[in-house]
Order: structure tokens, then sequence, then C-alpha cells
């Protein structure tokens, strides 16, 4: 399958995954290798980003994941600066999933913050992957400052309701000129087929993995569902039509003169 | 324009004279019940709430109680947060009846020195905790703004998150403590009813039934990210204060949208001189209703639950809908560095080490998680 290139960096798998919610560690590392991601992203908040033996990081293998730390919690733009420059510092890692979500319960993202923020990172020489609502001018405007990707959600975090925001997705993918990363909401596979179908670069999963009874499963499924969803649009679908193409009731008579 | 939650609970009926309700729950059939479940959990409305925490509920505990764990999950994860209460002084002004900190009850009091409380804090670090409370009787000439402030300056470099669990204070007050990297605040009404409220606190500060229900407000817009309310379980008729803890749960978070509320389900336990029969003490049918029928209509509101619970039901509850546990706890200042348990608030009901209680977590399946939150947060603007 094609390559998705971001910031200069190829990946050969286009589903990311999200590592907050899972049962044990042990079962996230079995996830992770069974989705065949190639970034994996982590709550600053949950580990000591700074501390290689902290549990959850010990889990993932940074030499076949890319490690992205994002910036959960943050309630604007100076706290979501704040957490990635002392990532940056302890690790070393320039990339960033920029969230800032100042609404603890759904954790919509917080367009106006969200854009300064991601000014003065990709100021200071980030990557960053902002999670931002499916809002196609919001979109255009972070691309002209510089982020890597836009990642509009389908649906509120873990609400596992699928392509809630599909036509202002639509647009967001016609319009971009960066990789468009479908994140939050996806609760099945079919979602995850269906945005990629639609032509986004890639989706990013976490709850509908992590909360499934198998876990391990469910990320395979997901794998499949991406890969399928991109070939599928790779392929040129045939699409849909409302009418039947058989006839020309508006210009046949052309044919009959 | 949100109306204050004094008058929302004086307009419903929800302080005092609160027969209505209790008739309203009475009258709730099993047909409700089952008409009900089949609505969207986790939304709040008070005749969601009447509904669930009817007598009637009782036979329906099982399919709420698959509702709450299947929601749990899919909005915090397999994953239970671990914390760990530090009590700094039992010195208290007040004369709550009910409380072995009452000031009236003769004993050995404690107050922890800084240097005191941070060797505690070192013992709690030690056992892996990041997340910490600290928590006083209403020792107001000692545990002060600045010897909270200083305490957690210097405790934000082992604990990636402090909360408080004292006295109300003052907007201000709250403001410098949040600025010190203090983030959240639990404040327990402990009755709604402001007849029985005014019966358990006879003398003291604490009398002041307004001035603790408008605590909340006060430091939720100083910015606290958390919120922690609750009822003292057994000071009054459970369902009727749930249906007020819910009422003021709601106001909060329309009104401060950017904290998290959580619920916390303490029960009185015996304590220090404290031995009088309680009229309205909480089974643990009734517990586990009132969890779920919380958690069936705030599927994000934090649900906390202490020691004072025993270890067996603390498991059970685990796999329900809790999401944040303590472990390990000491309720007397000084218990960490010491073996003397005088002056504890309440009696340990479980007091298996946490390493042990993480592991039983992790056999139910879940993720214990002792850091979620990060001192990054906190810091000034200086670090930018």
């Amino acid at each position: 399958m094609d390559k998705l290139i971001i910031a200069g960096k190829e990946f050969e798998s286009r589903l990311f995954i999200g590592t907050g919610k899972f049962a044990s560690n042990q079962i996230m590392a079995k996830a992770i290798s069974a989705s065949g991601t190639q970034m994996v992203t982590v709550a600053l908040r949950r580990v000591d980003i700074d501390n290689p033996n902290d549990n959850l990081l010990a889990a993932i293998d940074r030499r076949k994941y890319l490690l992205l730390p994002n910036t959960s919690g943050a309630r604007d733009a100076a706290e979501a600066v704040r957490l990635a420059r002392l990532a940056r510092a302890a690790t070393g890692i320039a990339w960033i999933k920029l969230e800032v979500t100042p609404d603890p319960y759904y954790l919509l993202p917080d367009g106006e913050e969200t854009l300064k923020a991601a000014a003065e990172l990709v100021k200071d020489g980030f990557v960053v992957l902002p999670y931002i609502n499916a809002d196609p001018i919001l979109a255009k405007k972070l691309q002209d400052i510089g982020t890597a990707t836009v990642m509009p959600l389908a649906a509120p975090i873990g609400s596992n309701k699928g392509l809630k925001t599909r036509d202002a997705i639509e647009i967001i993918i016609e319009q971009a000129i960066v990789p468009v990363v479908v994140d939050a909401g996806l609760g099945a596979p079919s979602h995850a087929a269906e945005a990629m179908e639609m032509g986004a670069d890639a989706v990013l999963v976490n709850t509908a993995v992590a909360a499934a009874a198998d876990p391990v499963a469910a990320a395979q499924a997901f794998k499949l569902a991406v890969q399928a969803g991109r070939l599928a649009y790779l392929s040129g679908l045939a699409g849909q039509s409302k009418q039947a193409n058989a006839s020309s009731p508006l210009t046949g008579f052309l044919r009959n003169e | 324009m949100i109306q204050d939650i004094k008058t929302q609970l004086a307009e419903m009926n929800l302080d005092g004279n609160r027969n209505c309700w209790t008739d309203r729950l009475q009258a709730i059939r099993p047909e409700e019940l089952e008409k009900e479940l089949q609505n969207p959990a986790g939304r709040y409305t008070i005749d969601r709430l009447v509904r669930l925490l009817s007598p009637a509920a009782k036979d329906f505990l099982e399919p709420m109680a698959r509702q709450a764990q299947a929601l749990t999950i899919q909005r915090f994860g397999k994953t239970i947060a671990l914390y760990a209460p530090l009590y700094v002084s039992n010195v208290c002004v007040n004369s709550c009846v009910y409380c072995g900190y009452n000031r009236h009850t003769k004993f050995q009091r404690t107050r922890l020195s800084i240097e005191q409380a941070l060797a505690e804090a070192d013992v709690i670090a030690s056992e892996g905790f990041r997340d910490i409370l600290l928590v006083s009787g209403e020792d107001v000439s000692f545990i002060t703004v600045e010897y909270l402030a200083g305490l957690a300056q210097k405790l934000r470099d082992k604990f990636s998150s402090i909360s408080l669990e004292i006295y109300p204070m003052s907007r201000q007050q709250y403001q410098q403590l949040f600025d010190a990297g203090i983030e959240g605040v639990t404040l327990y009404q402990e009755t709604y009813d402001r007849q029985l409220y005014a019966q358990y606190h006879p003398a003291g500060p604490k009398r002041d039934y307004d001035h603790r229900l408008e605590s909340p407000d006060h430091f939720s817009a100083a910015g606290m990210r958390r919120i922690g309310l609750g009822v003292l379980l057994g000071l009054a008729d459970w369902r009727l204060e749930t249906l007020a803890l819910a009422q003021h749960a709601a106001y909060l978070m329309k009104k401060y949208w950017r904290s998290a509320v959580s619920f916390s389900f303490p029960r009185l336990r015996p304590a220090t001189c404290v031995t009088e029969q309680w009229p309205y003490l909480v089974g643990d049918a009734d517990l586990v209703q009132m969890m779920l029928a919380l958690r069936l209509c705030f599927a994000d509101a934090g649900i906390v639950l202490s020691t004072r619970e025993r270890a067996q039901l603390r498991d059970h509850l685990v796999n329900l809908c809790v999401t944040r546990i303590s472990a390990g706890s000491k309720t007397n200042p000084g218990g960490y560095t010491s073996d003397d348990p005088t002056g504890r608030q309440f009696e340990i009901a479980d007091d298996r080490p946490p390493a042990q209680i993480a592991e039983k977590i992790r056999s139910i399946g879940r993720e214990a998680v002792w850091k979620d939150w990060d001192r990054a947060f906190c810091d000034g603007q200086g670090v930018i």
C-alpha cells in the first residue's frame, strides 16, 4: 500500500493507537503489536516522560513505534505549550499531538487556544499534530501556520459514535494540503474503514480497542479495516448514483435526430 | 443566567421539607424503570434520578450495574486511579456530633510541622503514590494558607497532583492555593437538610450551612480543576441527599465547565468517642444503588471510594463504576511514620498495603494508575 508521509517521515501503517484506557500495559503492548501501527500516542499527564522505566513507556518499544506525546488535560494554550516543551526537554521528541480541551466532560477541543499553541510550537520547531473540531476553516489556518497534520474528530472522544462529522470532514479532506487524521469517536472498524474510504490519510483509535472485551483482536480488526478502507479509496470506487444511468431522458433526443 | 445553588435547592425543596420527594420516590413503578433504562446512559435529569433512586429500582440493580460498568469503561478506560490522604492536623474548632475530631473529644491532638508532613509524604511517595490529598480539621490558626501553600510547593517535586480536604476558605485564599500548585478541593456538605445540618453542627464556624454550600463556587471560581462533592452517609435519608447532591453537581458542571466533578461516598464509621446509633445508616445495597444511579446520570463524574469501606466490598465496587480509590491510608496525623493509631478520624476497614491493592485491581482486569496529572500543569508562567 502507499506510504503515509508526515513531516518527511514515512509510515507503512495508517492507524495510530492511543494508550490511555487499557486494562494492563501488557495487553496494551499486545494490542499495539496486533494493530500494525507505527505511531503510538501517550498522555504526558499519565507518564513520567523523563523516566525510561515508567511502566507505560517501558511497554512501548521505541524502535518499532514513534512515540507521540499528547497534551491531554491542557485547558489553554499556555499549558499545552509548557507540557510540550517539558516533554521535548526530557526526551528529545519534538513531535506533539496538541490537545487543548478545557471541558473535562466531552473533551472537545478549543480551536482558538489550539491555533495559538500551534503557532507557538511550530515557531519553536515542533512537529505539531493538532486535535480539532471538524472545522474546515480552522484546519486551513492550522496548515497555513505549518502544522504537520490536522486531526479532526469524528465524534466526541470515547463516544464510539462513528463519523458524526462526516460532511465537514469531507470538506477538510477535499481542501487539505497536509495529511488528515481522523481522531476520536471511531467506535468500530467499519467507522475507520468509512473514514479511509472517504480519503482520510489515517485514523487514530483508543477507546474502541482498549475497551473491547478482546483488545488484541479489536486492534487487528482495525488494522484490516484501515487497510481495506485505504485500498478502496485508491481503487477509485465506482461510487453511488441515485439515478439510473441507462437512458438519457434529457439529451436522448440528440441521438434520435 | 444560572440560578445560584442556594435558591435552586430552596425552590426545589431539596434543603428541607423533602416529603414531596419521598412521595415521588415511593410512587415509582417497575414499568417506569424498565422504560428509563432504555434511555441513553449518562445524562442527568432529576426525573431520571428519582426513578433510579426509587425503592422500585432495587430490583433493577443488576441491569443498572451492567450499564454503569460499560459506561465507566467507555469513559474512563479499564483503569483505577490511586491516591493517599495525608492528615496534617486533627485539631478542630467544630463540634460535629458524628466526628472524632469534635472539639469536645478528649484525646492527644497532633499538628504536623511542615518537616513532619514532608516525612509522612516521603512514606506515601515511597509506596508509589503521585496523587496526594491533604486533610485537616478546622485548625485555622495553624493550618493556614501559608502553611498549605508552603507544603504544596515542597510536595510538588514528588507528587504530580495535590488536592485538599479541609475547612471552607475564601475565593482569594483558594486562589493562592491554586497558584501554589493545589489543583483540587473536596468539600462535603455532610447533609443538604438545613434542619438536620443545624442539629449535627451545634457550634463552631461549620454551623453556617450557606457558607459551606457556597464554598465549591469559591474554589471552582479560583480555577480548581477537581471538585469533590459528597454527603456523609448516615446523617439523613440517602435518597433525598443524593437528589440534592446531584443537583449541586449539575449546577457546578454547568457554571464551572472547565472543572471536573467527582462524588465521594463516606459512610459513618465508628470513631474515637463517637458510638451513638445513627438513624439513617446506609447499607451495602443502598450504597451500590446510589453509586449506580449517579453514574447513570453523570457519565464523566469521578466516583471515589476511601478505605472506610472493607476490602471485599471495595473490590466489587472497583469492578462496577468506581474510578479512584485511596489505599494504605492513615487517618491520624503522623500515622505513616509511627504505628500509634491515636487520633484517627475514622477506622480503616481496608488496611491492605497499596501494592497489594494494586495487584488486586490488576486481577480484576483494571490497570492501577498512580499518575494521572503532571506538575507541569501547575507550574507558573515563568517556565515558558
